[in-house]
């Protein structure tokens, strides 16, 4: 048994230590929003944020996590009271099959929560990890400025404040 | 309608000499040909031809609550969103008082696959007609208890009302068999002038849960009691299971139980992890025999146009063949074999509970694919339930049908509990059925006016749809004990066509000849990739259509618009020249260059040109997109961003297909099995800015655009990246090295 802070929560999580953090986060504490691509850290779809940084969940184990504090999309907020980042995703509308989009604004956020005004060039590169089939980039690009600008705008929402490092 | 002459379809028969007309296709590849005997006028419109019951499509309740159903799956495209836009206007009720639902067997038409761009034409029409008559009939009904004529009623916000002030509700007004009525020909359709809820930007319903960890996918699905199962598939095509000792790997912690049958090999475990380790130690114990003789990577070519056995159809003869202009050139294109590659691996869940089989499915097809399962298992279909569930994007035939069946498979072995099947990456790369490989031989001539006096175009090309089918078409059936045989492929047959998918051109030449060889052998797993035939035929015409010009010394956009008599053709291909700033003459920046391309899918679906502006770095060789301009038109437009947002993924998938991809193979096995072997285009390619501009069609019907931009993307860049280089490269991908050599040479 270890214990595992996900979205500001301690849970009792009985795994092994190899199993990687995905596993745990979907099986054990039923959250859809880290999802499988590849199980290879190759796609980003499954990335989560840990201690303030973007981790891809399918190759981080459980052992590297005591202590840490883990906060997944659905700790941002709720489709009635969305943080910036997901009220900018559904204001440019920035998904089409939305498979890679979870990992997509797990490493955003995490950008825009240590850089709050990236240029285009710095989003770029910091989502370079991630994959996108549908060809929704200009959208997701859109999208995280639009974050940038909403977050400038309104106060903290308190899950961005709980995700904060 | 500019359609040219297309000749009836002829099988060339090897060695005779003889001409048959050959018709021979089964019922099975009904959803990728529209070309049936013709029915019986009068004609009921899309698919309620096919289900031409009112409540197929339209159903309302007592309560006032109403529902659109769709026989068509939701891959990410919005088009539920769309279907629900179009009930909500017919209907003149509020786009959120009403919900839809949408491909499943127990409760939704049969539409075959959702594919070939046919989901707002098929079933976006029946949608469209049934909210109408459906309206109608509510007026009737209310004219009939207000004893007022029907011209003098009128419908808003889910109810009839009167002149006087007098409403009756649609809940109200209907009675249990008021809608289960067969559809009229035609339908009293809303004046598009008065459209509030059609051809607005309404934002998609399945958005807001997928950008908060909603439930949103069939990977998603928690069913009580569910277990996790991995499937072991073999090496390579056509490996022989040789032994495995499944006992040691049943013996590991939480497995539940190993599957066997012949070479179908599957693990089951409480927990997911543990599904994944018990499929490393499967993995390891199972020892193969491999024979599988795959061509050679390097000599596609070769294989395509000569060493795979070909039947040849004649699919168009239009004046002198042997005519010619005073400038002939000729050139062959190809195209390799190319992954669908789904960002998410397929994913299915199965239970079996008392003889009755359900499974949760991103399947195209439910009631295909319930067929080919249910013969798979010996069970009568009306067993078998298949409900669609959203998975990752798919881009035509990809796991999620075998995926489908691997976890029916599974499910029959441990009756009672819900099974959950997840691909790994690995498998979803290494089995999915692919892109068909392709070639090109064009041949035409330019005369004394500077225009084509002459085309000859000729294809090779497997089949674009092995989709099921029978079980043959499913891996699962095909590794059992007692195997399904791979069915005969087939040629789709036009005017849509497969591998001669717009082989035929849109353009006007006196003399034109197209032939399309069919190859009926498949060293390779293939099938139906967005777009199929048309993304390899339109990047060699329209890539030709520049050699050409560039021959006659004219600018690209006018050697066009001069063998372009279709008007709603020369409206995008001028729109989009117009929108980028295209001129003649035009002389881009050092190190850049434009290209231009346009197709109609199909010859009769939506219009697609795209203008783009292409970097090319001499010393490296990598070619970059900087800019796309398009324009689009798909007839009546009923959400304008989601038809922008399709055609923006249109560009920069065909851009990552175009510069980057191809499925790549050893003697054996493929190779190209995760994301290192089978680059996609990544943010750092992504262009500065894509404009697509819709040219609306208000009142005509809907043409489909889910694959329009594919051929034009592609040619568009090839032709940006002649420009930029002055040099012409046919064959797909257009790499790195490729253009490096090409610079170099």
């Amino acid at each position: 048994m270890m214990t595992l802070k996900v979205n500001g929560q301690d849970h009792q999580i009985d795994a092994e230590p190899d199993t990687p953090l995905l596993y745990v986060l979907r099986d054990d504490l039923k959250l859809n929003a880290a999802k499988f691509g590849c199980g290879l850290g190759q796609c980003g779809s499954c990335t989560v944020i840990v201690d303030g940084k973007a981790v891809l969940s399918c190759v981080t184990p459980m052992v590297l996590l005591e202590g840490k504090q883990v906060t997944t999309l659905e700790g941002l907020g709720t489709v009635s009271a969305p943080s910036p980042i997901q009220r900018a995703f559904m204001e440019e509308q920035a998904a089409q099959c939305g498979y890679c989009i979870a990992g997509m604004m797990m490493r955003a956020q995490a950008l825009l929560q240590r850089n709050p005004k990236p240029t285009d060039e710095q989003i770029r590169a910091e989502l370079a990890p991630h994959l996108c089939r549908c060809g929704t980039h200009m959208r997701i690009l859109r999208a995280v400025h639009r974050a940038s600008h909403l977050m400038d705008t309104a106060a903290l929402s308190p899950a961005d404040k709980r995700s904060a490092p | 309608m500019n359609a040219p002459v297309i000749l009836d379809r002829r099988r060339l028969l090897k060695g005779s000499g003889a001409l048959v007309v050959s018709f021979s296709l089964s019922s099975a590849f009904a959803q990728d040909q529209t070309t049936q005997a013709p029915p019986p006028a009068p004609k009921l419109p899309g698919s309620l031809e096919k289900s031409p019951y009112l409540d197929s499509w339209i159903r309302i309740d007592a309560d006032g609550s109403i529902t659109a159903f769709t026989g068509k799956a939701e891959l990410g495209q919005g088009f539920k969103t769309a279907f629900q836009q179009i009930a909500a206007e017919q209907l003149d009720v509020p786009f959120a008082s009403l919900k839809v639902i949408t491909a499943d067997t127990k409760l939704t038409a049969n539409e075959g696959y959702t594919a070939g761009s046919h989901s707002l034409q098929d079933s976006g029409t029946a949608i469209l007609n049934a909210a109408a008559q459906a309206r109608q009939l509510l007026i009737a009904e209310a004219a009939k208890r207000l004893e007022l004529p029907a011209e003098n009623l009128r419908t808003e916000n889910g109810a009839v009302i009167a002149p006087d002030g007098r409403k009756l509700s649609y809940g109200e007004l209907v009675a249990t068999e008021m809608l289960h009525v067969q559809a009229q020909p035609t339908s009293k359709l809303k004046d598009p002038t008065t459209f509030k809820v059609m051809g607005q930007p309404v934002p998609r319903v399945d958005i807001p849960a997928k950008v908060t960890g909603g439930v949103a996918y069939v990977q998603d699905l928690r069913l009580p009691g569910m277990v996790h199962a991995r499937v072991l598939r073999p090496p390579s095509y056509g490996a022989e299971l040789m032994e495995c000792d499944t006992a040691a790997v049943e013996k590991l912690p939480d497995v539940v139980k190993v599957v066997r049958d012949g070479n179908f090999l599957a693990v089951v475990a409480k927990k997911e992890f543990q599904a994944v380790k018990a499929l490393s130690a499967l993995s390891a114990a199972a020892k193969w025999k491999e024979t599988a003789q795959l061509p050679k990577q390097d000599d596609l070519l070769a294989v395509l146009t000569t060493k795979l056995p070909s039947e040849d159809f004649v699919i168009l003869q239009r004046g002198n063949a042997s005519a010619t202009g005073q400038k002939t050139i000729e050139a062959t294109y190809t195209r390799p074999y190319q992954s669908h590659g789904s960002i998410g691996p397929s994913c299915a869940v199965a239970q079996f509970i008392d003889g009755a089989m359900t499974v949760w499915t991103h399947t195209q097809g439910v009631y295909p694919d319930r067929a080919a399962i249910a013969e798979m298992l010996h069970m009568p279909p009306q067993s078998v339930r298949l409900i669609h569930t959203e998975g990752s994007g798919c881009y035509g035939h990809n796991g999620a049908d075998d995926a489908a069946a691997d976890a029916a498979l599974i499910a029959r072995a441990l009756p009672g509990a819900p099974v959950r099947v997840q691909w790994t990456r690995e498998q979803e790369h290494g089995w999915e059925p692919y892109g068909p490989a392709m070639a090109t031989k064009l041949k035409a001539s330019i005369g004394d006016d500077g225009k084509i006096v002459d085309w000859s175009f000729a294809v090779w090309s497997n089949t674009h749809s092995m989709r099921p089918g029978g079980a043959g078409s499913l891996l699962a059936a095909q590794h059992m004990e007692k195997p399904f045989a791979v069915p005969p492929a087939k040629p789709l047959p036009l005017p849509e066509g497969g591998g001669d998918r717009n082989a035929i051109p849109i353009y006007t030449f006196p003399n034109a000849h197209v032939t399309h060889h069919f190859l009926p052998d498949m060293p390779i797993r293939i099938s139906a990739m967005r777009g199929l035939g048309a993304y390899h035929n339109v990047f060699s015409i329209e890539s030709f259509m520049d050699e050409l010009a560039a021959l006659a010394g004219t600018d690209p956009v006018e050697f066009r618009l001069k063998h372009l008599d279709d008007p709603r053709g020369r409206d995008v291909v001028e729109k989009a020249a117009q929108e980028f700033g295209w001129h003649t003459g035009q002389q881009a920046p050092a190190g850049r260059g434009y290209g231009f391309a346009f197709a109609r899918y199909k010859n009769l679906a939506a219009y697609c040109a795209i203008a783009s502006e292409v970097e090319v770095n001499r010393e490296t060789g990598r070619a970059r997109l900087v800019r796309a301009v398009a324009a689009v038109d798909s007839g009546q437009v009923v959400n304008p961003d989601g038809l922008t947002n399709q055609i923006e993924g249109a560009i920069v998938q065909s851009t990552s297909w175009t510069l980057y991809e191809r499925v790549t193979f050893d003697e054996r096995r493929i190779t190209s099995i995760d994301w290192q072997t089978y680059p996609i285009l990544r943010f750092d390619a992504v262009p500065e800015k894509i404009d697509v501009h819709i040219i609306n069609r208000p009142g005509q019907p809907f043409l489909g655009s889910g694959e329009t931009g594919q051929g034009p993307a592609a040619a568009s860049l090839a032709n940006g990246i002649a420009n930029a280089t002055g040099k012409r490269l046919r064959d797909l991908p257009l790499t790195r090295k490729r253009i490096k050599d090409a610079i170099d040479a």
